[in-house]
């Protein structure tokens, strides 16, 4: 679905990857783990265009590199960002039909509204409200709903949870279970939690500094000494 | 009372040009926080642009109709040509261009025009609409373009997609961006708009100020005033300031000070009402967390 080579990305012309190699399978789930600081959320801004940015990333066998980041969206690239890009200001419902704001199938639209309240059907009892007035599970929940009504092929989703009560967390993360499941989203995931994403996913890489230190099929890494101790905490 | 029900009346309509006019400001102050101080000029010559339209022979409302849609062309070209370069530029930095682009339309109008005062016409002529005794057919005409202009306004940006994504490109650009709406575009759509609304004001003022190349320059101060009044992130306030700015400066004209000092009376009302409510009458009043 998605293969990296040699991306490096900047901020202003401070360097913060130095080539990072990965891949994120068709229908798979791919963890992306490592320290404050290491490059996690900048990897995911990288490949959605946001920040400035070198190497090959192949969409589907499709050159992203030089694309914009609208562009990069509407070839179904859904980028759930850190702190949820909320749009506070308008209700739930518009954040929602932002989503499909690029696509023209009205029906399809239709179900994957119906799709999305099934998975969370707190969202549907609060349409009309506000969306800056929802809590944090419930804007994590919005944000991952209106990236799915982009219908994406890949979905990159950056510590959906950050901040969240660990029920809401398990809810979330058995949903996003499901949704790779029944739809084949391929996702990317970006996590502090590792053993929450290490679940999740089937294979990982850990970064360190801007680069690959380590990866492999999820089960691998999780049996890594160093990610046990460092990032597993047992 | 008769005197005072014509005074009020009178002063509604410029008020409904300074409302327009402070949706306008409000439109391009919501999406860059910034004031286009071009916004009165580039009217102005849109209104010129009407004016010449018709002497040449065409008909009321086609040539209004053009003069719009030219109009919003015309911003359209403006943002991506002028403004945009400095997006990422200081604050003074756009202002300077924004005064510049005043600057240089109102040049322009006077080189290609002259700077002799002229009639504009209106296509509400004749007896006062519904035996209304205290408003002149334009002034009533004036009123009902002008709540037409804000009735569109707002179901635009409410029901439609286009919209709604102006909206969102306004509010958080970045996640406009990562759902694939091209924000740049919808920053020159908000220009032309604001340069349509514009034209609409200008052509409806013109016939009650008369149109020189600085007829426009009051009206954006009042329009401005008006949406600092109502609160300047907040279109319905903007609106309703820009109406309450146009009946208090009548009033005052009529019954306070006279003519020659009711700017300032005016302007000082607003003063105190801002001392009172810093961010407006409908303004948010924004919280910053320490």
């Amino acid at each position: 679905m998605l293969e990296v080579r040699g991306l490096k990305a900047y901020y202003g012309s401070a360097q913060a990857l130095f080539g990072l190699d990965f891949a994120v399978e068709k229908g798979g789930v791919t963890a992306l783990l490592g320290a404050n600081g290491a490059g996690k959320t900048t990897t995911l801004r990288a490949l959605s265009g946001l920040i400035r940015r070198e190497g090959d990333i192949l969409l589907q066998g499709k050159p992203i590199d030089a694309l914009s980041a609208e562009d990069i969206a509407r070839l179904g690239v859904a980028h759930v960002p850190d702190g949820r890009g909320t749009f506070t200001d308008l209700t739930v419902e518009e954040n929602l039909r932002l989503g499909a704001y690029v696509r023209s199938d009205r029906s399809g639209v239709r179900q994957d509204f119906d799709r999305v309240f099934g998975y969370f059907p707190r969202l549907a009892e609060r349409r009309p409200q506000q969306a800056g007035t929802l809590s944090g599970g419930e804007q994590q929940m919005l944000a991952i709903s209106r990236a799915l009504l982009m219908r994406p092929n890949l979905l990159m989703l950056d510590e959906p949870s950050f901040g969240l009560a660990p029920l809401v967390v398990a809810e979330i993360f058995r949903i996003l279970g499901a949704i790779n499941r029944d739809d084949g989203v391929s996702m990317l995931i970006v996590e502090q939690n590792a053993s929450l994403a290490l679940d999740l996913a089937d294979s990982a890489l850990l970064i360190e500094t801007g680069r690959v230190a380590l990866s492999g099929p999820s089960n691998a890494i999780r049996g890594d000494d160093a990610v046990r101790r460092a990032y597993l905490g047992y | 009372m008769n005197e005072f029900l014509h005074q009020l009346a009178s002063g509604l309509a410029l008020g409904g040009v300074y409302a327009i006019t402070a949706l306008a400001l409000v439109m391009i102050y919501q999406a860059t926080q910034l004031v286009n101080f071009a916004q009165g000029e580039i009217a102005m010559f849109s209104t010129y642009f009407a004016w010449k339209l018709m002497d040449s022979g065409w008909p009321y409302w086609r040539a209004f109709a053009t003069t719009v849609v030219i109009s919003f062309v015309g911003g359209v070209v403006i943002e991506r040509l002028v403004v945009r370069p400095f997006a990422k530029a200081p604050v003074l930095a756009s202002v300077i261009v924004f005064i510049g682009l005043a600057l240089i339309f109102n040049a322009l109008a006077g080189w290609l025009y002259g700077y002799s005062v002229t009639s504009f016409d209106t296509p509400f002529s004749g007896r006062p609409w519904f035996g209304n005794v205290y408003m002149s057919a334009h002034e009533s005409g004036a009123v009902a373009v002008s709540l037409c202009v804000l009735a569109l306004v707002y179901a635009f940006f409410r029901f439609t997609p286009l919209g709604l994504a102006m909206r969102a490109a306004a509010q958080n650009p970045v996640s406009s961006r990562l759902v694939g709406i091209r924000v740049g575009w919808m920053l020159a759509m908000g220009w032309g708009l604001a340069a349509a609304i514009g034209a609409i004001a200008g052509m409806m003022a013109a016939p009650i100020v008369y149109l020189d190349p600085n007829m426009m320059a009051g009206i954006l101060i009042y329009a401005f005033a008006g949406a600092v009044l109502g609160g300047i992130d907040n279109p319905f306030g903007a609106a309703f300031g820009g109406f309450a700015v146009g009946v208090l400066e009548n009033l005052m004209g009529a019954y306070v000070v006279g003519a020659e000092v009711k700017l300032s009376v005016a302007l000082a009302i607003i003063v105190a009402v801002l001392v009172w409510r810093p961010s407006g009458l409908f303004g948010r009043r924004l919280v910053a967390r320490v």
